[in-house]
């Protein structure tokens, strides 16, 4: 298979702070790859390498054939980026934005006026096309951001948390149209804190950590040795604070995880005793309203691998999110 | 790829959303006014001192105009990430900063001739160099636009942008011959007045004005079009040194 991405012990280092520290994947043409790691593990600044944002210290990058690290410029117009934040023109209408952008490749007037109009109607925006840029909501500009990095119909597409501060109902169209473009043979590669949006959508994902890649495979491959593993998970009314300790002494066999006060995750090899612990719990006074077996997810894989709840990680970046 | 059209596209688009908006076309006509009746006032003499402070307007016009709206634009686009979009085309850095500036040059030169329309209505123009006038115009715009582009490297915030200007622009004023004859300056701060662009532009404007120039016009156009290239080129060093991390 051709490769449309290889970097090879890419580096970068930041006031004396190892960043990136000599990563090495490749992502195959027409792929959509998913890049996973927690807030401060180098996924943006691989990014910022990879599109010419940032220079790296030392490795080397290819785009589609070409050596980026001497030029960069010469890759430029065969990648698209959409940033974690929407970076159009306020002052600039949805239709305007996108001419310009596809005027920033070179497109003469009557194609990028044609382009600008048809993404309009894919990403159903055409209503909203004259109205200023400043005025649209998060999703409408995520989506909008979205048309901007491929008016120019790149090979391959850097997306950065592309559904983090939308609502629910505009996340589903991105991921939807993610879906699409992937199927129309563009090469993503997909930054996401969402990992079940990445178990979803992609089909091989990296994950890195504190600047060092420890997991680069398939999906199905990351989830291989944790398919026998049997997963509950409980959520209650009030805090299991006190609880907690009981649990863990109580059930030495099984394997306790407290994502949140209410929460409890329960984890064996062996089939978890549902009842027993709802038992357990309600008679020391906890109130529970669910519990439910859980296939095992890339959401586990990444807990085992970062060390990071994944809901943490989440909820870091929703707030981040929020304040944009 | 065709790079004229992403260069003539930045510079349309700045045209439209910078300098074509009311406040911008009134602070262009408005400024020069009201430097004109300033140093008109100040003067004391009659209509015959247009001549004299004809060319110290227009540089200040030019000068304010330019490097204010450069510095600021370009760190709004840089504080918003929309300068990003630019820095992510494939389009050479000297072309995206030429198209950059070129909104600013232009909307600089339009300014230096609100003063000049004035005094058509008062002094007779038909004596004006305009072969020396109208480039100089031009090559002072560029050199103060690059000036401007210069400090929206330097700095990471809108107001920081407009102080920083202001440390370049006043002490440029008085030291650069428009109001002052460099010869009466005290002897430590004629080698400064030397480093300015100002001091080459305003002696090519007394010269097309009034013929009072006091180094011949192809070195003050020399020195001139070397500033140009000498702030461009260090203003092109250091984005690619400060935002191309």
């Amino acid at each position: 298979m051709t490769e449309a991405l290889r970097i090879q012990n890419l580096a970068k280092q930041f006031a004396g702070v190892q960043a990136v520290a000599g990563i090495s994947f490749s992502v195959n043409q027409g792929e959509l790859f998913g890049f996973l790691g927690p807030n401060g593990a180098g996924k943006t600044t691989t990014i910022n390498m990879l599109t010419g944002l940032a220079r790296p210290d030392e490795g080397t990058i290819r785009i589609g054939g070409i050596n980026c690290t001497e030029n960069i410029r010469g890759a430029q117009h065969l990648i698209g980026v959409v940033p974690d934040e929407s970076n159009l023109y306020p002052e600039l209408t949805g239709f305007e934005n996108l001419c310009f952008c596809a005027a920033l490749y070179g497109l003469g007037k009557s194609e990028r006026q044609n382009r600008a109009h048809q993404l309009l109607e894919v990403f159903s925006l055409t209503q909203s096309g004259n109205r200023k840029f400043a005025g649209y909501s998060k999703g409408m500009k995520r989506k909008l951001t979205i048309a901007a990095g491929i008016i120019h119909r790149p090979d391959i597409l850097f997306l950065d948390e592309p559904t983090t501060g939308i609502d629910v109902a505009s996340a589903r169209q991105v991921r939807t149209l993610i879906a699409d473009l992937h199927q129309s043979g563009t090469t993503i590669f997909l930054t996401t804190h969402y990992i079940e949006e990445a178990e979803r959508l992609c089909r091989r994902v990296a994950i890195i950590v504190s600047g060092r890649i420890v997991a680069v495979d398939t999906v199905e491959a990351l989830l291989q040795p944790i398919q026998e593993k049997q997963v509950l998970r409980i959520s209650c009314m009030n805090p299991l604070g006190p609880m907690q300790k009981e649990l863990v002494d109580s059930f030495p066999n099984l394997e306790f995880t407290f994502p949140e006060p209410n929460l409890a995750r329960v984890e064996s090899s062996q089939r978890v005793p549902a009842g027993v612990l709802v038992r357990f719990l309600e008679e020391h006074g906890a109130e529970v309203l669910e519990a439910r077996r859980m296939r095992p997810s890339l959401e586990d894989v990444f807990v085992r691998i970062t060390g990071l709840e994944a809901e943490v990680m989440r909820k870091e970046k929703e707030k981040k999110g929020a304040g944009q | 790829m065709n790079l004229w059209i992403a260069f003539w596209n930045i510079l349309i688009k700045d045209m439209r959303t910078y300098y074509l908006k009311p406040p911008n076309i009134s602070w262009g006509i408005i400024f020069p006014l009201a430097w004109t009746g300033m140093f008109f006032i100040r003067s004391g003499s009659g209509v015959e001192a247009i001549e004299s402070l004809l060319p110290g307007v227009m540089s200040v016009s030019i000068l304010f105009g330019t490097t204010s709206m450069l510095a600021v634009t370009v760190t709004f686009e840089k504080k918003n990430r929309s300068f990003e979009r630019l820095l992510l085309a494939p389009v050479p850095f000297e072309i995206l900063m030429l198209a950059k500036t070129g909104g600013a040059i232009v909307f600089g030169a339009a300014n230096a001739f609100v003063p000049v329309i004035m005094a058509a209505f008062l002094m007779d123009l038909s004596r004006v160099d305009w072969i020396a006038l109208v480039p100089v115009v031009f090559l002072i715009a560029t050199a103060s636009a690059f000036l401007g582009l210069f400090i929206a490297v330097a700095v990471s915030e809108v107001f920081e942008a407009q102080t920083f200007s202001n440390f370049f622009r006043f002490p440029m004023i008085f030291l650069c011959g428009l109001f002052f004859p460099i010869a009466k300056l005290p002897v430590f701060l004629k080698p400064l007045s030397y480093m300015l662009p100002l001091t080459y532009g305003a002696d090519i404007l007394h010269g097309a004005v009034h013929g009072g120039n006091s180094m011949p016009l192809a070195l003050d156009f020399a020195m001139l079009g070397a500033f140009c290239v000498f702030l461009f080129a260090a203003s092109l060093r250091n984005i690619k040194r400060r935002w191309i991390l």
